[in-house]
């Protein structure tokens, strides 16, 4: 009964290690085609481009967990599921034979089609960032979603001139409510970085990043953030059903009983949003994972967590829990000024969403009230002298 | 290198040199010591790098910050005073000798 991972980032580490944790006894195989041992990705945009924080501290686990643990670690791509054969190709030319197979292929940057544009996933791109931010004094971010700020937020810590260009009207407008892309808005200004919103980039020079219009500003190290497209692929070239992500059920399980898939790879249905949803988050690859593992030891339960996000931009901590999807309407809790808040979202008078801006307490009762699918109505939520504790129940 | 022993609920004992500025969870998990988990990383998200700190050297320690604090109210085995997250003890000199406990469970 040997279980093949396919993808050494959080999920597929995390499959291994919750199997293992499970009691699991059979072979698995962790198969990645990034090099060295599993590692996580958070720190590369945060401590890491700041110097605190090394490839060490980015390791999941040390060499030896691997071989005490009985995980076979493969670098290497997978070329090919034959579903029939159960088996599957590697790019060496190997074939790796499983009874379980567990997608945790995850996702890859979207591209401009501009030269020139660095951008960050791998540990390796955030080197390499990491030593070019080292030399470079102007710097532009392409992109003001949760990486891009990140990274702006690290450059400008460093010292540099830093320039954010985002495409939408304000910062993180897919995740966030205006009130909160507004605060960071103000909060990245107050730092000194020129945040240009409606903006496109629309040429690169050998040391101007060219904005539409007459608009310009001097680059020497562009750096994109602008969201990620799903590996999707070796699932739909094996005949699995995909969509925005790899198609699984509330078990996680494609219409093909031995392959899971999980993480941002993997679009499923989410009791916190409407139909299939794919997150892309620790959380998500974490929990999914760990969902995974019980079914194959034979616990089998949907999966059901409560999502949650988090971003560090300075000294500014950004927790979310819960899905704002289709939210139609927010209240605030606490004052923006105070640099301390937390923004309530309803849908249809449900409370579906919470983010808190240096409220961690909010935000833990928050996983709860939204797991607990607790009333609080927008009224109690927004007024601070109602506990809300007292509506966990 | 200050040497920090972990002792385990069932009460197996391991004593790891820690770099001075790595994290208590980060000795524990890049040494192999069972009990904790660190299912975030490090980030204050997840609980799962609980400890009971023995109490005389509780005072060694910074205060814990208000999200440390809050995601204790989360952990899988009970808060005591002596409940801290290992992933925000950064090490000092000062904590050669330091004893924490894991908890039976961490999730």
């Amino acid at each position: 009964m040997a279980v093949v991972i396919i993808g050494g980032g959080q999920g597929g580490f995390q499959t291994a290690a919750s199997l293992r944790a499970e009691g699991y006894q059979e072979p698995i195989t962790l198969i990645g085609d990034e090099p060295g041992i599993p590692y996580q990705r958070p720190p590369l945009s945060k401590g890491f481009l700041l110097g605190k924080q090394e490839q060490r501290h980015a390791e999941l686990r040390p060499a030896a967990f691997y071989e005490t643990q009985r995980i076979d670690l493969v670098t290497a791509r997978a070329t090919a599921i034959d579903r029939l054969a159960r088996r599957i190709t590697l790019d060496s030319g190997e074939n790796i034979e499983y009874d379980t197979l567990v997608l945790a292929t995850g996702a890859r940057n979207r591209m401009l089609p501009h030269g020139n544009v660095v951008y960050l996933r791998t540990l390796d791109e955030a080197a390499e960032i990491r030593q070019r931010l080292a030399i470079a004094n102007d710097v532009v971010v392409i992109g003001g979603g949760f990486i891009g700020l990140e990274v702006a937020a690290a450059a400008r810590t460093l010292g540099k001139q830093v320039t954010v260009v985002e495409g939408q009207p304000r910062l993180m407008a897919r995740v966030v409510a205006p009130v909160v892309s507004e605060y960071f808005r103000s909060q990245h200004e107050a730092k000194g970085v020129d945040v240009l919103l409606n903006a496109q980039l629309s040429g690169i020079t050998e040391n101007e990043a060219l904005l539409g219009g007459r608009t310009r500003r001097p680059a020497d190290l562009v750096i994109a953030g602008i969201g990620v497209e799903p590996n999707i692929e070796l699932a739909r070239d094996a005949g699995l059903p995909v969509g925005n992500g790899i198609t699984v059920n509330e078990y996680l399980q494609t219409p093909d009983e031995g392959i899971f898939a999980i993480g941002d790879c993997a679009e499923s249905p989410n009791s916190y949003a409407e139909g299939l949803c794919r997150l892309e988050s620790v959380q998500n690859a974490v929990d999914q994972a760990a969902c995974v593992a019980k079914i194959i030891v034979g616990h089998r339960a949907p999966y059901g967590a409560v999502p949650w996000f988090w971003t560090d931009q300075y000294d500014i901590h950004l927790q979310m829990a819960g899905l704002p999807m289709g939210f139609d309407q927010v209240v605030t809790r606490g004052d923006p000024e105070s640099r301390k808040f937390s923004v309530f979202y309803y849908r249809a008078g449900k409370l579906c969403a919470v983010d808190s801006v240096n409220r961690p307490a909010d935000h833990i009762l928050a996983r709860k009230l939204i797991g607990a699918h607790a009333a609080v109505s927008p009224d109690q939520a927004s007024d601070e002298s109602f506990d809300l504790k007292t509506a966990v129940s | 290198m200050p040497k920090i022993t972990y002792i385990s609920n069932a009460g197996v004992s391991r004593t790891i040199d820690v770099p001075v500025g790595d994290t208590v969870m980060e000795g524990a998990v890049q040494n192999g010591v069972d009990g904790i988990v660190a299912e975030c990383g490090g980030n204050c998200q997840c609980a799962t790098c609980h400890v009971y700190v023995e109490e005389k050297f509780l005072a060694l320690l910074k205060p814990m910050a208000e999200d440390e604090d809050a995601m204790l109210e989360t952990t899988a085995s009970p808060r005591k005073s002596n409940s801290r997250l290992s992933c925000q003890l950064h090490v000092t000199p000062a904590f050669d000798g330091l004893v924490v406990h894991t908890p039976p469970t961490q999730q």
